[in-house]
């Protein structure tokens, strides 16, 4: 019991719960760190004499609440002028401490510290930063190593990221329905990007921005247990866990990505799939769409699918159109457009994006996907052009290679009609 | 006599656990394990999946109340179970201490099993 793997994880898992309680209590993120590290140091000896508590949360809060009140008074003694309106407070909130935890009011305060993280002045990449120190606990060097900058680079970034929430003086009133609706769905785009961040990565450095979704999906289902009955949320943690299951497959021996129909789906991780799927099922029963519903419900068709061949296209081109309803956007009809192809031909998928041509006219992708419609029509001389043009805007070196790889089969086999590409 | 070991643990650890953390407790457990199936003592196991999967169903309505989540909040949560055979609960207990070293952390129930029924249909 006393083994610090254990001591380890219960301070990590502890973590959102306590920093969102003490910062309540403090109204102030850098006294709730600090509260909360003296906190841990404590534990740290205690636990490992004693046993850990039957809640380290609330352990921890206590103990964390405790000592930063110990250095406020021993501060007071010191300066001419005390912070009497800080104390007078706190020692009301002191009795109902306790009983606050076992009640709901928690949940208010965790979704809270997940949205102080969202605040709309910050670039999402200062969000995930923000909520990885702040939620999640990652060390600076941790989270540089993640976004593959240096150290200080990343320290910069939190500290500026710290002040402009710290300026925002978010209210600590609980939120009305509309207001908690809007911090879910800050929220929720955060975990969404933050495991999008880890998910896009490919090379010889994926691997280690891995972490990112796990912890995507750790926040999530952190999200879904406090609540239960959201569908959105629900489909949120079902999509991470989706796509997530397909980690294993999705890169080659030089971390270059291998495409779906490529994937050797023995390697798909099927305890996350039946997570997701079941969540999926649980989110429908609500009957209230939204767009991560709807995009997991396409990711379960994908992992359904025992071979490419089964794939059931006819329904995820539903789902697409359904989520072009909920979320506009020429990203969603190419998607769309590339299932319409499976379904009915090249010729309807082509005239379905043509009018994209111009929003989509810097986007690797669109080209990508036209120039496969081109060359499934035979024209084999528009789809070099178009795959052409889709190597001049390719983001990585992985994605131009894929695209030079499809150029040289169209060159190569002219009479035979090549296989699709989605 | 078969006894349940029902597995109570606080799942925000659980999933805090790292993969290598994970891999070496269930290969610890998993030593225990065989050695309780090459005696012909083990039953079915079951890990249930995260409380944020579960769906609870209030039937003392009608028709019952279909509520999102499990049935109890508590501070540590039902996680899964193992069926022994044991031959008392001196037994069930030592036997359970085992499992205990390979993965401490949490409460173990030992609850007598009343009926175990299987159905040949059941694959």
């Amino acid at each position: 019991m006393n083994d610090p793997a254990w001591i380890n994880a219960a301070l990590i898992s502890a973590r959102p719960q306590a920093i969102a309680a003490l910062l309540r209590y403090f109204r102030d993120m850098d006294t709730a760190e600090e509260a909360y590290q003296e906190a841990c140091l404590r534990a740290l000896k205690n636990w490992t004499q004693n046993g850990p508590p039957r809640d380290p949360a609330a352990w921890l809060i206590l103990v964390g609440r405790n000592a930063a009140l110990d250095a406020t008074r021993r501060n007071r003694k010191l300066e001419p002028l005390p912070a009497d309106e800080v104390l007078s407070d706190l020692d009301d909130v002191e009795e109902q401490l306790v009983e606050r935890l076992d009640s709901a009011g928690y949940r208010d305060d965790l979704l809270r510290l997940l949205f102080v993280c969202c605040h709309p002045d910050l670039p999402s990449t200062q969000q995930i930063a923000l909520a990885l120190r702040i939620v999640s606990g990652l060390t600076v060097k941790q989270i540089a190593r993640a976004f593959l900058v240096s150290e200080s680079a990343m320290e910069q970034r939190i500290t500026r990221a710290k002040a402009c929430v710290a300026r925002a003086n978010l209210p600590f009133e609980t939120p009305g329905a509309v207001e908690r609706a809007r911090r879910l769905a800050a929220v929720s785009t955060m975990i969404y990007l933050l495991f999008n961040e880890g998910y896009s990565a490919t090379g010889d450095t994926a691997s280690r921005r891995f972490a990112l979704c796990d912890e995507a999906i750790r926040l999530a289902r952190l999200l879904l247990r406090l609540f239960q009955s959201e569908p959105e949320i629900m489909g949120l943690t079902a999509l991470l866990l989706l796509q997530h299951s397909r980690t294993a497959a999705r890169l080659d021996g030089d971390g270059q990505i291998v495409l779906m129909e490529d994937q050797d789906r023995s390697l798909w991780n099927r305890t996350m799939i039946e997570e997701g799927l079941a969540l999926i099922d649980k989110a429908m029963r609500h009957a209230q769409p939204g767009p991560y519903q709807v995009q997991a419900a396409i990711a379960a068709l994908h992992v359904h699918a025992a071979t490419p061949e089964e794939t059931d296209w006819q329904q995820i081109e539903l789902l697409y159109a359904t989520l072009e309803r909920l979320q506009p956007s020429p990203v969603v009809t190419l998607n769309r457009a590339v299932a319409l192809a499976k379904v009915r031909g090249p010729a309807a998928a082509l005239a379905l994006i043509e009018p994209l041509a111009e929003k989509l006219s810097g986007y690797f992708y669109f080209y990508g996907v036209k120039g496969a419609l081109l060359r499934d029509l035979g024209n084999v001389d528009e789809a070099r052009d178009t795959y052409n043009r889709a190597i001049a805007l390719a983001n990585t070196a992985a994605e131009a290679a894929h695209i030079r790889l499809q150029l040289d089969r169209l060159m190569s086999d002219r009479t035979h009609p090549a296989r699709p590409c989605g | 006599m078969l006894y349940a070991v029902l597995c109570y643990h606080s799942e925000d650890v659980l999933t805090s656990w790292s993969a290598e953390h994970e891999h070496a407790v269930m290969g610890k457990l998993a030593a225990v394990e065989d050695k309780l199936a090459r005696a012909g003592r083990l039953g079915p196991i079951a890990r249930l999946m995260p409380t944020t999967s579960a769906t609870t169903l209030r039937k003392d309505l009608d028709p019952p109340l279909v509520i999102d989540g499990p049935y109890a909040e508590t501070k540590e949560q039902l996680l899964g179970f193992f069926i022994i055979d044991c031959s008392d609960l001196d037994d069930a207990i030592v036997t359970a201490g085992e499992l205990a070293r390979a993965n401490p952390g949490g409460a173990y129930e030992l609850r007598p099993v009343a009926v175990l029924r299987t159905h040949r249909s059941f694959q």
